[in-house]
């Protein structure tokens, strides 16, 4: 059951949502469709390039709506995506 | 591990042929059984589930001897002297891991009591039937190593040779005793531990980013790194390059890799192969046999020389690779050959084939009961004569 | 966003040998997630390397042991578990894994599978299930369900295929449990609980086969296969693995089992030290 926040939380102030890297090694994709299909947030679709395999790897929509699940790190067969928490010096 | 030395039995003892070749085994530091009941070679593991935790090692009844195979080169791998026991229906379904065994270059070693073949056979009676099952049992062209014992004595002292071998030439080892040998019982004389030569596998000499697992050294044998060690080996029964990753689609890859492990034992034909010459000085009639059989033609062959005839024996202590250069020599040097072997026809070709213009009489014998010396005798009398 | 054409960036590149990647498996083909999901399992425990083993079979799921970097072996078919018992009974220290395909483990492999897990030798199985004999072109298998079309079945396959789940729990493995290579987080985790745990541990992993299994029995592309398994499969742990037969219409996943038994390499100390206290008297 998804929690309901009914008010603002206290340490709103102090704590950042992080930041996505969205690394997509294009070459490597097969383009099974996983990471698209299953993304939580809708991050990635299709692209229209045709890659070294002659398929067309994702490519990422908004990197901003990304949530840091992973899932569309575990998910691909081929290794050809993954996302790491942007590092940031200050706000970013 | 062990607290309290109950290990190396040394002293004079009456012992079955398997028990001896059991205690071979643990004095040269096999510390790794894996094998299945089967007669006449049951005596070894149960001498093992016993003797083995004392020791320290492992002893494990496996579901059948496929996986006793398969055990035994994974123990190998983990770093571990390891050994198997059976006869010939656990010798028939050994053949698939023993050609992974020789593709992955495995030190192990197989002791096989042989009994009446094929099939089940007759479990209870000694035979020789499986030698050429031993050198072309598994698919595929491959060399390995097999030592026929003709005595109690040499259950225990050729069992180490075959640790010994194993770990030299990393190639799984046979011991091909016949069912007689390995149920008779003898006096053996168990030397100090100190006193048992033993050899180990080759260690790598470079750091792991430097070391290619299947690399050869001059001698044609690459040093093991084993399982643990932080060396990260990657083994496949594939065809294989250096590295031991698959290649299979090279020919280039395979015609190396094949000829190299065929080669390492060719190659070194003349460090392995042991032969016992016996009053073959100045022989006419050369006797050529091994295992029980030979026990019988020394006797054989002293009759003939009462009877004037110039007889002399030449005993393989190794069978596989054969020795080719031993027989071949006696072969110019005498007027005739007399092979017995309790089967239809084994080791009786390779002489054949080796001894090319000199006549090679065969005394074949299967059934149970192993030659007489009146029966060799027979022969070479009339042989001689003719 | 960062476009990288360069694999060892890839935050599990350490765990692989990526030299030989791009790997064999076809598009949407699961054993790639298992490989992923296994790796990450690894990350996460923070395991020595040093003393994993992988030990795999013949098959598609078997060409694994040469895909991660780390001591492994690909041994003959069906062998794997066998093998590995020799290796952890020889080096307990080792941590075994032996990753394999429904085939290899369960037909020609079926018996070393099931003496395994009765001795509680321990490993842990992981058996990549896509129902057919994927590397030999798509025969049938132990796990290929009735009515299914293979090479080797033209007019229908009329085996019933085993229960895996069921099977491992009979035999007496210590911790059994089934996901589909959806279930990425949850595969992760089980990984991670199995490699923890003490005993033969068995994880079966339902997998599509697009290429092969699929495209015979009209079952769409592998993100089809996955939707499917979206849609029927139903997380219930605990639940009788006896009654979790996998149907069209239902793909039971969790966890089944997770008890603790004395494993093999135990029960063999406890007898050393009973017997070396019997020598030394004491």
């Amino acid at each position: 059951m998804p929690v309901r926040i009914w008010r603002t939380p206290l340490d709103i102030e102090k704590v950042k949502r992080p930041k996505a890297e969205i690394h997509i090694i294009k070459d490597q994709c097969k383009g099974c469709g996983f990471c698209i299909q299953f993304c939580p947030k809708d991050v990635l679709e299709e692209s229209e390039e045709i890659n070294e395999r002659g398929v067309h790897p994702p490519r990422v929509v908004d990197e901003s709506r990304c949530v840091l699940c992973g899932f569309c790190t575990s998910i691909c067969p081929d290794f050809a995506i993954f996302v790491v928490e942007k590092q940031c010096k200050k706000e970013c | 591990m062990a607290k309290k030395d109950r290990t190396v039995l040394t002293g004079v003892h009456f012992m079955n042929g398997d028990v001896a070749c059991a205690e071979g085994a643990m004095a040269a530091g096999c510390r790794f059984f894996a094998g299945y009941p089967i007669t006449p070679a049951t005596e070894i593991a149960e001498r093992m589930a016993r003797r083995m935790i004392e020791f320290g090692g492992i002893f494990v009844q496996m579901e059948d001897e496929l996986a006793s195979m398969a055990a035994i080169i994974g123990a190998s791998w983990a770093g571990a002297k390891s050994m198997t026991a059976t006869s010939g229906p656990g010798f028939s379904l050994m053949q698939e891991n023993i050609g992974l065994a020789v593709m992955t270059e495995t030190p192990c070693v197989v002791v096989d009591i042989m009994r009446g073949a094929p099939s089940t056979g007759q479990p209870t009676e000694g035979a020789q039937q499986d030698v050429m099952q031993s050198k072309w049992g598994s698919h595929g062209d491959y060399e390995i190593i097999a030592l026929a014992p003709a005595s109690v004595q040499e259950m225990f002292d050729l069992t180490i040779e075959c640790f010994n071998l194993a770990e030299t030439y990393r190639a799984p080892t046979f011991l091909l005793a016949d069912g007689f040998t390995g149920h008779l019982w003898e006096r053996v004389v168990i030397p100090r531990p100190e006193e048992i030569k033993t050899v180990d596998r080759k260690k790598p000499s470079v750091p792991p980013d430097k070391y290619m697992p299947f690399k050869p050294d001059e001698d044609l044998v690459p040093p093991m790194a084993c399982f643990g060690e932080g060396y990260y080996v990657h083994v496949t029964g594939l065809t294989h390059d250096m590295r031991g990753y698959p290649k299979t689609v090279d020919p280039k890859i395979q015609y190396e890799l094949v000829q190299r492990l065929c080669g390492k034992i060719r190659k070194n034909a003349d460090k392995i192969v042991r032969t016992y010459e016996f009053m073959l000085e100045d022989a006419e009639v050369a006797v050529v046999a091994y295992g029980i059989p030979s026990r019988a033609s020394v006797s054989a062959v002293k009759r003939a020389r009462e009877a004037g005839i110039r007889a002399g024996l030449l005993r393989l202590v190794t069978v596989w690779p054969f020795p080719e250069k031993q027989v071949e020599e006696l072969s110019n040097r005498v007027k005739l050959m007399v092979v017995p072997e309790m089967n239809c026809g084994q080791v009786v070709r390779e002489v054949e084939r080796i001894a090319k213009e000199t006549p090679v009489h065969f005394i074949p014998k299967i059934g149970g009961e192993p030659h007489t010396p009146s029966e060799i005798f027979e022969v070479i009398r009339r042989t001689a004569k003719a | 966003m960062t476009a990288t054409q360069k694999f060892d960036t890839h935050s599990l590149a350490k765990y692989l040998r990526v030299e030989r990647f791009p790997h064999i498996w076809c598009e949407g083909c699961g054993n790639g997630i298992i490989l992923n999901c296994f790796v990450n399992a690894l990350d996460d425990l923070g395991i020595n390397i040093n003393e994993l083993v992988v030990v795999s079979g013949i098959g598609c799921m078997g060409r694994v042991a040469g895909y991660i970097k780390c001591d492994s072996f690909h041994t003959t078919h069906g062998r794997p578990i066998a093998l590995a018992s020799g290796i952890k009974l020889a080096n307990p220290k080792l941590t075994i894994a032996v990753i394999s395909g429904d085939g290899d483990l369960f037909a020609i492999g079926g018996n070393h599978f099931i003496h395994a897990a009765r001795r509680n030798v321990d490993m842990t199985v992981i058996c990549s299930n896509n129902f057919n004999y994927g590397m030999t072109g798509g025969q049938f298998g132990p796990t290929t369900p009735l009515d299914s079309y293979t090479t080797t079945t033209p007019y229908g396959n009329i085996e019933h295929p085993f229960n895996l789940v069921h099977l491992a729990a009979a035999a007496g493995a210590v911790y059994v449990a089934r996901w589909t290579v959806l279930h990425v987080k949850r595969l992760t985790e089980s990984i991670k609980k199995a490699l923890q745990k003490k005993g033969f541990k068995f994880i079966e992993v339902v997998s599509p086969c697009p290429e092969i299994y699929g495209r015979r029995n009209k079952l769409g592309k592998a993100v089809d296969t996955m939707k499917q398994y979206r849609e029927i499969s139903e997380i219930r742990h605990g639940y009788d693995p006896s009654k979790a037969k996998i149907t069209s219409e239902k793909i039971i996943v969790g966890e089944f089992v997770d008890t603790e038994k004395p494993t093999y390499g135990e029960l063999l100390q406890r007898q050393f030290i009973k017997v070396q206290e019997r020598l030394t008297g004491g």
